[in-house]
């Protein structure tokens, strides 16, 4: 299943670079290694998506999440909400900004130099748009998107400079988000008790190799002649088709898990507006009888029986998070209180080890 | 790094006092700085002064882990089940609602689940939790078999726990007494407790009567 998956979407990708670039008439053979690499991301990403929706309570939270949303008596209301928090939370990172500032600052930069790099660079390696001398003067580009004309730009103008410098733009976005990422990793007690190389370390390199090796490509042909060109070249496709590669298995997946976030909200929406599950033991509300429903179900497909065979309670589910505290303790508390009292007292001085 | 074999976090809960010291501790932990992560419980504000904290049991099997959808949960090979991974948690609640012990907390500013890890950043060197190291009662306490069998000749530590029809092996131990005759904490004794209804009864409050200090020798 996920393999076919994966398949089909590698295939529409291939029809889309196909159609895009005109049957590859616009399409630069030298940029082949970057296509590759790209489809088998897009192999690699589609791949593990799939696996991964098929987890229960992935399955549960995504067969939910689109009802809720395409729920007709909210639908145009989730639309606004869609939007809005589409602003919030994937554009602007409101959540991360409150974790911290830094951790604001470096993730937010990060993600606008990749999705500004990846605006450029993708529709350019598949051939989608490229550039047309307007007219015999040569004084002025067109830019040309899947064949089609889209506007004009002079050589020398400033949105032509802006245009032709995007990467450059998009590597010193990148950069300066490494940079504050990677300090809070060696000084932030938090990050260096919790983190690992792969998962913390090595997306950072990754993206800080590939924005350098950009860089000094334009280095080099600008200012040093195109020396070491080649080599550079080389060096940032590599560092550019390894993280292509290594992008389904590490860290960066959380791009494609990540948006799941938003249909999170919007069951919470529904969760709220429905009926509310009650404890059975402080009949406090505790959550939506939706979740708790839906989590029994999860919890089963998963193999997890906190069912109650016999007695009023059905599914331990039905318990408050509190109570379920409580629960616990008391059953020690009433081992305690059941064990025969012994004739010594337990004396006990604390432990001299630190 | 891993947190040695033979230390393990014992638990007892009505051996607390309520000083609140371990939740301070807590929350000046620098993995989530500011925040406790104990939960730190009054049984019944109104009739007994019992109060118990509350940590990760750090399941074998964690359901909080398996309920996931973002796969944010990770245990370690040593058995310590760390809180979400913050580039991954939706902050479904998910995990919330499914630790059979009550534990993880949703920390709704952030959009984060958080919970107990254990202070990894010392377990893993053979540090004691900040917790178990502040704990004037040794409610928490960390340490070895032998160190807490020498301080407790009257108990000895379980971790099973039985949830319905659930078991649940964890890597933190409760503390139990000795002769009893029990193989596993069972929930459902909470519930079917016959004399339920006489407050002298109660559990909790016959246990902090009976927990309180006894300073004779
Ligand atoms: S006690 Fe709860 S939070 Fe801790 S590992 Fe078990 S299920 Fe997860
Ligand atoms: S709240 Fe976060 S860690 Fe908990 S289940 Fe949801 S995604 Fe996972």
């Amino acid at each position: 299943m996920a393999a076919a998956v994966g398949l089909a979407t590698t295939a529409l990708m291939v029809v889309a670079i196909l159609i895009g670039s005109r049957r590859l008439a616009h399409f630069d053979a030298a940029l082949v290694g970057y296509t590759f690499a790209t489809l088998f991301a897009t192999f690699g990403i589609s791949y593990r998506f799939t696996i991964w929706l098929q987890r229960p309570p992935t399955a549960m939270y995504w067969k939910r999440g689109w009802q809720v949303f395409l729920r007709p008596d909210s639908l145009g209301r989730n639309l606004v909400q869609w939007l809005k928090r589409l602003g919030a939370i994937f554009f602007a990172n409101s959540f991360i900004w409150r974790r911290g500032i830094s951790r604001g600052a470096a993730h937010w930069l990060v993600m606008w130099g990749c999705i500004l790099a990846s605006a450029i660079t993708f529709p350019l390696v598949f051939g989608w748009i490229h550039f047309e001398f307007t007219d015999a003067t040569f004084q002025s580009y067109t830019a040309v998107m899947f064949g089609f004309p889209v506007f004009s730009f002079g050589i020398h103008s400033i949105p032509g400079y802006l245009i032709f410098h995007g990467l450059v733009w998009a590597s010193f976005l990148v950069i300066a988000g490494v940079m504050i990422a990677m300090r809070r990793r060696m000084v932030g007690h938090d990050a260096r008790a919790l983190q690992r190389f792969g998962e913390d370390f090595l997306p950072l390199i990754l993206l800080y190799a590939v924005s350098v090796t950009g860089l000094m490509l334009v280095v080099s042909y600008k200012w040093m002649n195109g020396y070491a060109y080649d080599f550079l070249a080389i060096t940032h496709a590599v560092t550019v088709i390894g993280t292509l590669l290594w992008m389904p298995f590490g860290k960066l997946f959380h791009i494609f898990q990540r948006p799941a976030q938003l249909g999170v909200l919007f069951y919470k929406d529904a969760g709220r507006r429905g009926e509310q599950a009650r404890c059975v033991v402080c009949s406090q509300e505790y959550a939506s009888l939706m979740h708790i429903e839906d989590l029994i179900e999860v919890e089963r497909q998963l193999g997890y029986r906190y069912d109650f065979p016999e007695g009023s309670v059905d599914h331990y589910q039905r318990v408050c998070p509190r109570c379920r505290r409580l629960t616990v303790a008391a059953v020690q508390t009433q081992l305690w209180a059941s064990a025969a009292v012994p004739a010594q007292p337990e004396i006990s001085a604390p432990p001299s080890h630190s | 790094m891993s947190v040695p074999e033979s230390l393990f976090f014992f638990l007892d809960p009505n051996r607390c006092i309520g000083c609140e010291s371990c939740v301070q501790a807590c929350s000046e932990c620098d993995t989530h700085k500011g925040h406790s992560m104990i939960h730190l419980e009054r049984v019944n504000r109104y009739e007994s002064p019992q109060t118990i904290p509350v940590v990760c049991m750090h399941c074998d099997s964690p359901t909080c882990a398996e309920v996931c959808p973002a796969d944010a949960i990770k245990r370690t090979e040593d058995g310590v089940v760390q809180t979400a991974r913050k580039p991954r948690c939706i902050a479904c609640s998910n995990c919330v609602l499914a630790c059979p012990f009550g534990v993880p907390k949703m920390n709704t500013d952030y959009e984060l689940m958080m919970k107990c890890d254990m202070c990894y950043d010392r377990t893993s060197e053979g540090k004691r939790p900040m917790c178990a190291t502040v704990c004037p009662s040794q409610a928490l306490f960390f340490g070895t078999h032998a160190e807490i069998q020498a301080l407790r000749p009257r108990s000895r530590s379980l971790n099973t726990f039985q949830f319905g029809r659930q078991t649940i092996h964890t890597k933190v131990q409760m503390m139990v007494p000795r002769e009893a005759p029990v193989m596993h904490i069972d929930v459902a004794a909470a519930w079917h407790d016959p004399q339920g209804e006489d407050e002298q009864d109660d559990p909790m409050l016959s246990a902090a009567l009976f927990e309180l200090p006894v300073l004779s020798n």
